[in-house]
């Protein structure tokens, strides 16, 4: 039985099963309920993490969306909640609550070419749309991966990446900002994949997720492509408190992030992202 | 086997140029091949030639002393290496180095810069094509400077 949310403002107490280091600061947790199976949650959704005695994160889900028996997110040290959080060690225990947000339009997607753009720990919310994609392949055309990161060494999921890449279903790119002469792949920033990447821009839903700036350059990139504003999704990040659209800290103009996003189409936020070339 | 200037016609950068302007062109062109770890160029180099890319992938780099060289971008099928032969003083401002087996044509920078002062039409069909790829790796200079992944 899921965990029914009766109150979204009081955390559930979860277990830390398992904790993966990724990369330098940055770790993988898998989450059970104390009881019960974690609720159903859609590709680019998020929860809120909170770190007892230390305060709340927003943390997107990374996991496969199939699996209910824990919830899987991927941390990255910046401050006080995420060092907390990325700390924590298998058998200490994490309030969480969630699933909330507007995730990734994945019908929208059904027939059409897939355009996944990355950046850094973005491809963290993009992974289970990845997985979700995957799961049903034949109902997509192209599908396309792109991402990109600062360096070899900090290269996300990239055992993962790799096998992706051995698909002939899947093509697969990652780039990295610099490299030196051992790193025989891209170097370049990510935007600077898309008009060499293979899709049909007539009929491609694009997903990007990363840092705002690269955000802001993918979709300049995507467009000059040709692919129509109304069909590229970004993932928005605005610090949250209460997640449930009441108390206006993520406001994005006339958006809260936490509940009418954090995805978002870019027809209904270029101005706002300030993205001039729509 | 094809022509030089059949291979240039059906290269992107060239798309829409006249016949006249490819043959041109052509005359200043020749077919290379670069074996992975080869340079095309080095830092400091006179920038006596510019290439396009026909297979294969090609690194950028910087070198600071008594460090390895840092790639700072690659380059791929369909892609122009060189902008240095447009500008004076005429010489290379990084290396170039390919990753692996590459072909490429290498258009000889005296010669296609003798036609461009000759037929201003050429320079300005050649200006066009340079302009954007500028402007893009610009632009992609300026989010790489940003280093958007690091910690803010
Ligand atoms: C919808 C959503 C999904 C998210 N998903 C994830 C996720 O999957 N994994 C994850 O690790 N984080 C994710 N975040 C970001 C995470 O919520 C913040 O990093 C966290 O709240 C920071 O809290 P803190 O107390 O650790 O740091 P703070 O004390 O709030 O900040 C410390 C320093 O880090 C900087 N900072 C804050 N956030 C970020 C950031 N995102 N990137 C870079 N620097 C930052 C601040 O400017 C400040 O300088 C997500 C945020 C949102 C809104
Ligand atoms: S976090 Fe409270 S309104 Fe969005």
């Amino acid at each position: 039985m899921p965990v029914a949310l009766a109150d979204p403002f009081l955390p559930q107490p979860y277990r830390v099963e398992r904790r993966r280091r990724e990369l330098a600061g940055t770790v993988t947790l898998e989450l059970a309920p104390l009881a019960g199976a974690c609720p159903a949650f859609a590709p680019g959704q998020f929860n809120m993490l909170y770190a007892f005695g230390v305060g709340e994160a927003a943390i997107s889900l990374s996991g496969d969306p199939a699996s209910r028996a824990t919830f899987v997110h991927t941390v990255r040290h910046v401050g006080a909640v995420s060092g907390a959080l990325a700390g924590l060690e298998p058998g200490a225990t994490v309030g969480v609550r969630g699933p909330f947000g507007r995730g990734w339009p994945l019908a929208a997607a059904e027939g059409a070419d897939v355009l996944v753009v990355a950046g850094g720990l973005g491809l963290a919310p993009l992974r289970p749309a990845i997985y979700a994609i995957l799961a049903r392949r034949e109902r997509y055309g192209r599908v396309v991966i792109l991402v990109g990161s600062r360096s070899p060494a900090e290269i996300l999921y990239r055992r993962e990446l790799e096998r992706w890449r051995q698909r002939s279903d899947l093509e697969v790119r990652v780039t990295v900002d610099h490299a030196d002469a051992g790193w025989r792949g891209h170097v370049g920033v990510v935007p600077a994949l898309i008009p060499r990447a293979d899709f049909d821009p007539q009929d491609t839903l694009a997903l990007v997720c990363g840092p705002e700036v690269m955000m802001r350059f993918a979709a300049n990139a995507l467009l000059a492509a040709g692919i129509k504003a109304g069909r590229i999704h970004l993932s928005l990040e605005r610090n949250m408190k209460c997640a449930i659209g009441l108390c206006g800290h993520c406001q994005f103009g006339p958006s809260f992030v936490c509940k009418d996003g954090p995805v978002m189409s870019l027809e209904r936020i270029a101005e706002i992202l300030a993205v001039p070339e729509i | 086997m094809e022509g030089i200037e059949e291979i240039l016609g059906r290269h992107p950068f060239f798309a829409g140029f006249a016949a006249e302007h490819g043959r041109l062109v052509a005359g200043c062109a020749r077919n290379q091949r670069f074996a992975a770890g080869e340079y095309l160029f080095r830092e400091g180099d006179p920038a006596d030639a510019f290439f396009l890319i026909r297979h294969g992938r090609v690194a950028l780099e910087l070198v600071e002393p008594g460090r390895p060289p840092v790639a700072f971008a690659t380059l791929g099928e369909g892609e122009i290496v060189g902008a240095s032969w447009l500008l004076p003083p005429y010489r290379w401002r990084f290396a170039a180095r390919a990753v692996e087996l590459t072909r490429a044509i290498g258009i000889d920078a005296a010669c296609l810069r003798g036609k461009c002062e000759a037929d201003h039409h050429l320079g300005y069909e050649m200006m066009k094509r340079f302009l954007p790829i500028l402007v893009e790796r610009l632009q992609a200079t300026r989010l790489q400077i940003l280093d958007v992944y690091g910690k803010r």
